[in-house]
């Protein structure tokens, strides 16, 4: 019952850490590089603060929009904590990329609930392919915080089969022209991780 | 070229391709985007009327004008619609009408999760629900298609995976110009009094019947035969969930969902030893598959509420799961949306929590106030019931127990301005609060009569909440700044103690509002020097602001207790504090300051 030919990217975190955005290139990367696509995220409530996650699958042919648990070939996160809510659509086999970045949500703000501790040990002992990058200070370097989605894109792209050139030209037509320099730095700089 | 559309741009896009002139909506998700894109094509009119209704019949006036005009709303819009769209089936109409009504299974961002199957079926009105997004663009050509010709209203059922998923999409050139219907004055047709009505009420049954069969030929009526050992029944995005986890059965996958193709149905099932029916929501397939005699497994295995995926299924069937266990998985405190840092409501409904009264609420960003540690709203039901159900409340309870009711100034428009008439007229003493954020925040910042702006960017009247207040009869009307927690205390307290209905206009711009009525300010942050760890700040529950235990600091740390019980202090992320000064009226010793200031 496994269709084998699909795969698919999550990419989860917080709202507005630019997430929709990131996905939104990832899939118009795939489209180019000739794949069939289909993509999910959930809109509307005040999604401010809220959990955000966005599927996207890719392949000959794709069915459903929405992965199936334990299918998932890359986890995408871009909050520390966020990881562990998508682990049952991981399998041992899937890589996770990590920013390691902490959001509190509101019950940790105002000291109810501790911020779970060794996130990334955790993930460390479950998962052979794993990457944890400090993505929002190196988008920072690059030249601006917001970046982040840009730098956790260049360390998705060293997982793909799928050449360089396509994610730069999508970044250049995607991304408003005064921004594409710096992202372009950003996206090389979560590469060579 | 082939482009990745959400199923709601494809939509839009499809009714541009058929020549689709003529577009009337309320903002609803996971609707809005779908009239949002269409309104941006050369030479279409969109609209957001007030609500659904008026978008509905808006949209029954041009298509009796001779116009292809569809209306489109989420499932709960459908209620508000319901009045016309009954009575629009029986007079047909002209030129093509299409309802597009937009499910929202899982209730991502609605009150209930009703089908709108059902609604087909009443008003005997045909539907059709795509899967993806290049269905989408077709078969709202299709619909209108159908429209035309058989002078019948027709649905396009989406749900909210249909309409925010992407995928690829073929897009067409816009068909030629197709030639506007005459109107024609036909009373027998159009004037629904009984004598009439009940002449066209045969009309209709007897266009159900050619419907029918012409469900047997819809082209998007298709089996793909794959065997004879199981067989699956389905439509719309589940097709798509079915047909990863099942990849080895046979597939009926219905583009059409009423009326259904009873002999192809047959057919089907007489081709497969085993036959299923998966539907998300209500059994509506299931059950009317069954009332043929044919004997079938539905719900009995599959979930009647919340969406489904690949997984609930190849679950509901083999009883196995293949989530990833990891036993020593920690919890995780969970992340609810929140008021946005800014937000108008945080300082009103700050006041309406501390005030003790009961307060019924309404739809939209304010709604999360019930959470912690705002607790600022007592209920929640659809567009428009906090001032009805502020007046039976207040009628019932008498003078000492105090209730107000709380609407935003878009849901005020579209469904709370009789309302608040019924209170004028029939006299109780609720305190109606109109949470005037200036803007349509929920569904992302879509113009209302309230902010004198029309959808295609046209400057228009604006309607004036104050004046029409007064003039439905209310005598106590009250303006007050919800960012100045003094004077919004003050005068709630005042019109609680007043005799008669009494109207506040609690007017802030939505934090995300980027307008000239949201000057930016300069964000705060926390003189640690200053702090005494009284965690009052935190009451306001601004994701801004942190607690930070002494022991969390980092090593090296210079901060110091300064009362003996103090245990931590609150801290301000600058880089999300937009300013709004809430949280500094409650800081008893000055802690709270601006950056610059202390800079």
């Amino acid at each position: 019952m496994h269709n084998s030919k699909v795969n698919t990217v999550l990419f989860v975190g917080v709202g507005g850490q630019g997430i929709i955005l990131a996905s939104d290139i990832f899939s118009e990367v795939m489209l180019r590089a000739g794949f069939d696509i289909k993509k999910s995220e959930v809109h509307g409530m005040a999604q401010r603060g809220g959990c955000v996650s966005s599927h996207v699958r890719y392949g000959e042919k794709v069915f459903s929009p929405l992965a199936n648990k334990g299918d998932v070939d890359i986890l995408v996160s871009f909050e520390r904590m966020e990881t562990l809510r998508y682990i049952d659509y991981l399998n041992v086999e899937s890589a996770v990329v990590i920013n390691d970045e902490e959001v509190f949500p509101p019950s940790v703000n105002l000291g109810d609930e501790p911020y779970p501790a060794d996130i990334t040990g955790f993930v460390q002992r479950h998962f052979q392919r794993v990457k944890i990058l400090k993505a929002t200070d190196m988008a920072r370097n690059a030249g601006d915080a917001r970046m982040a989605n840009t730098v956790m894109l260049g360390t998705l792209s060293a997982f793909s089969e799928v050449d360089e050139s396509y994610w730069k030209e999508v970044l250049r037509e995607m991304l408003p022209k005064h921004l594409v320099r710096n992202n372009i730095a950003a996206f090389d700089s979560g590469r060579r991780i | 070229m082939n482009q990745l559309m959400s199923g709601n741009e494809a939509i839009a896009r499809g009714a541009y391709e058929w020549g689709v002139t003529f577009a009337a909506a309320y903002p609803g998700t996971p609707s809005t985007e779908i009239t949002q894109e269409f309104s941006r094509y050369d030479g279409v009119y969109a609209e957001w009327s007030p609500n659904e209704k008026i978008a509905l019949e808006a949209a029954i006036g041009a298509a009796l004008a001779g116009a292809d005009a569809m209306a489109v709303m989420k499932h709960v819009g459908v209620n508000v619609a319901a009045d016309p769209l009954f009575t629009v089936s029986y007079t047909g109409t002209n030129g093509g009408l299409v309802i597009v009504a937009a499910d929202d299974p899982s209730m991502h961002s609605s009150q209930n999760e009703q089908d709108s199957r059902h609604y087909a079926r009443a008003a005997k009105i045909p539907m059709l629900e795509p899967a993806d997004s290049d269905e989408a663009r077709r078969f709202i050509k299709a619909a209108f298609a159908l429209s035309r010709r058989f002078d019948t209203p027709v649905f396009l059922r989406s749900t909210t995976r249909v309409s925010h998923s992407k995928s690829v999409v073929a897009p067409e050139e816009p068909d030629a110009r197709r030639e506007t219907r005459q109107y024609v004055k036909d009373p027998a047709k159009y004037v629904m009094v009984p004598g009439m009505a009940r002449g066209r009420r045969v009309v209709v049954q007897e266009r159900m019947s050619a419907l029918r069969d012409f469900a047997e030929s819809f082209a998007e009526n298709v089996m793909e035969l794959n065997g004879n050992e199981a067989g699956i029944i389905t439509a719309g995005m589940t097709y798509n969930y079915a047909r990863e986890a099942c990849p080895d059965y046979s597939f009926l996958k219905l583009g059409m969902v009423h009326p259904l193709p009873e002999k192809m149905i047959r057919e089907f099932a007489s081709k497969v030893k085993k036959l299923y029916v998966v539907e998300e929501l209500d059994p509506f397939i299931e059950e009317q598959v069954r009332a043929m005699g044919i004997e079938v497994t539905g719900k009995e295995l599959f979930p009647y509420n919340n969406e489904f995926d690949p997984g609930i299924i190849e679950r509901s069937i083999t009883g196995k799961s293949r989530a990833f266990a990891v036993p020593d998985l920690p919890g995780l405190p969970d992340r609810p949306p929140n008021l946005c840092p800014g937000c108008p409501h945080r300082g009103l409904f700050y006041v309406l929590g501390k005030l003790g009264v009961f307060v019924t609420g309404d739809i939209g960003c304010y709604t999360l106030s019930f959470m912690k540690p705002l607790e600022g709203l007592d209920s929640c039901i659809c567009m428009g019931a906090s001032i009805g159900m502020a007046h039976g409340m207040s009628k019932t309870l008498g003078r000492g127990d105090a209730v107000v009711g709380v609407i935003g100034d878009s849901t005020f428009v579209h469904s709370g301005i009789a309302s608040l008439l019924n209170l004028a007229y029939n006299r109780s003493n609720a305190v109606i609060v109109i949470c005037d954020n200036r803007t349509t925040a929920m569904t992302g910042m879509q113009d209302h009569p309230g902010t004198g702006v029309t959808l295609q960017g046209q400057t228009t009247k604006k309607l004036d909440f104050e004046a029409l207040a007064r003039a439905l009869g209310i005598d106590n009307v009250r303006v007050i700044n919800p960012f100045d927690l003094k004077e919004t205390r003050t005068v709630l307290k005042e019109e609680l103690a007043s005799d008669g209905p009494s109207l506040i206009v609690a007017r802030g711009a939505c934090a995300l509002l980027k307008s000239k009525e949201s000057p930016k300010k300069p964000p705060l942050m926390v003189d640690v020097d200053r702090c005494i760890g009284c965690k009052l700040c935190l009451d306001v529950g601004c994701p801004a602001i942190s607690w930070r235990p002494f022991d969390s600091l980092p090593p090296g740390s210079t901060v110091s207790k300064r009362r003996r019980k103090q245990e931590g202090i609150a801290l301000i992320d600058v880089s999300v504090c937009n300013g709004c000064g809430v949280c500094q009226q409650l800081c008893k010793p000055g802690a709270i300051v601006e950056v610059e200031t202390h800079a």
